[in-house]
């Protein structure tokens, strides 16, 4: 039951991979790139949880732990530097 | 899997896979918003749910197969981290996405923030 489950979840996740890199190809302001970049990080974050869960052991524990704080930074600092040219 | 008898194991390994596959639909879901959505704003709303009902989901079924209470702590300590982390960056994407014009007036229902930002950007004119 918990392979077919993986096998399902991976092929959602793969397709989810492809359509956010369409996104940050395509996207219009670097901040949706940003946004992209975020969704990717989940999905990299998911494939590591369902690997835990089907090989029951916690070896990416700590990298979710810290890819939770990545994503944070990454976005806060891109935000933080987009301003507006037109008005300054 | 044989017509085995309804077990503890079985239980937990059935909540697991539905745990799975609803938080890889969750990512799914998300990237399908991120390039089906007209335009900033909504595509924003699209990618936060992987981020903290999928990855929830995804971490029941981690501590549904470990199966000890010590990760118990690290696993909550990360969704946490994301509960809290999540709104915050999702202000500053959306608040520099509105400084800069990167959202599509028409369908905005309400704007409450338009008279603030026309009121300091003349001043600073």
């Amino acid at each position: 039951m918990l392979e077919v489950a993986a096998w399902i979840a991976g092929i959602l996740l793969g397709l989810a991979t492809v359509l956010v890199i369409i996104r940050i190809m395509r996207g219009p302001s670097i901040l949706e790139r940003a946004i992209a970049m975020d969704v990717l990080l989940a999905i990299i974050i998911a494939a590591l949880c369902i690997d835990m869960a089907v090989g029951q052991h916690t070896n990416h524990l700590a990298f979710v732990v810290v890819a939770c704080v990545l994503g944070f930074i990454g976005s806060v600092t891109i935000s933080r530097y987009v301003t507006d040219r037109r008005n300054s | 899997m044989s017509a085995e008898p309804l077990t503890w194991d079985l239980i937990r390994d059935a909540v697991t896979a539905v745990c799975l596959v609803v938080g890889a639909l969750m990512s799914f879901a998300a990237a399908l918003g991120m390039l089906r959505f007209p335009d900033l704003l909504s595509r924003m709303h699209a990618a936060t749910k992987p981020q903290v009902l999928g990855l929830l989901l995804l971490l029941i079924a981690v501590g549904l197969q470990i199966g000890s209470w010590a990760v118990v702590p690290l696993l909550v300590f990360a969704w946490l981290l994301q509960l809290v982390t999540a709104p915050v960056s999702a202000h500053m994407v959306s608040r520099a996405g509105y400084r800069t014009r990167h959202l599509r007036r028409d369908t905005l229902q309400r704007d409450d923030l338009d008279a603030v930002v026309r009121a300091h950007t003349e001043k600073s004119d």
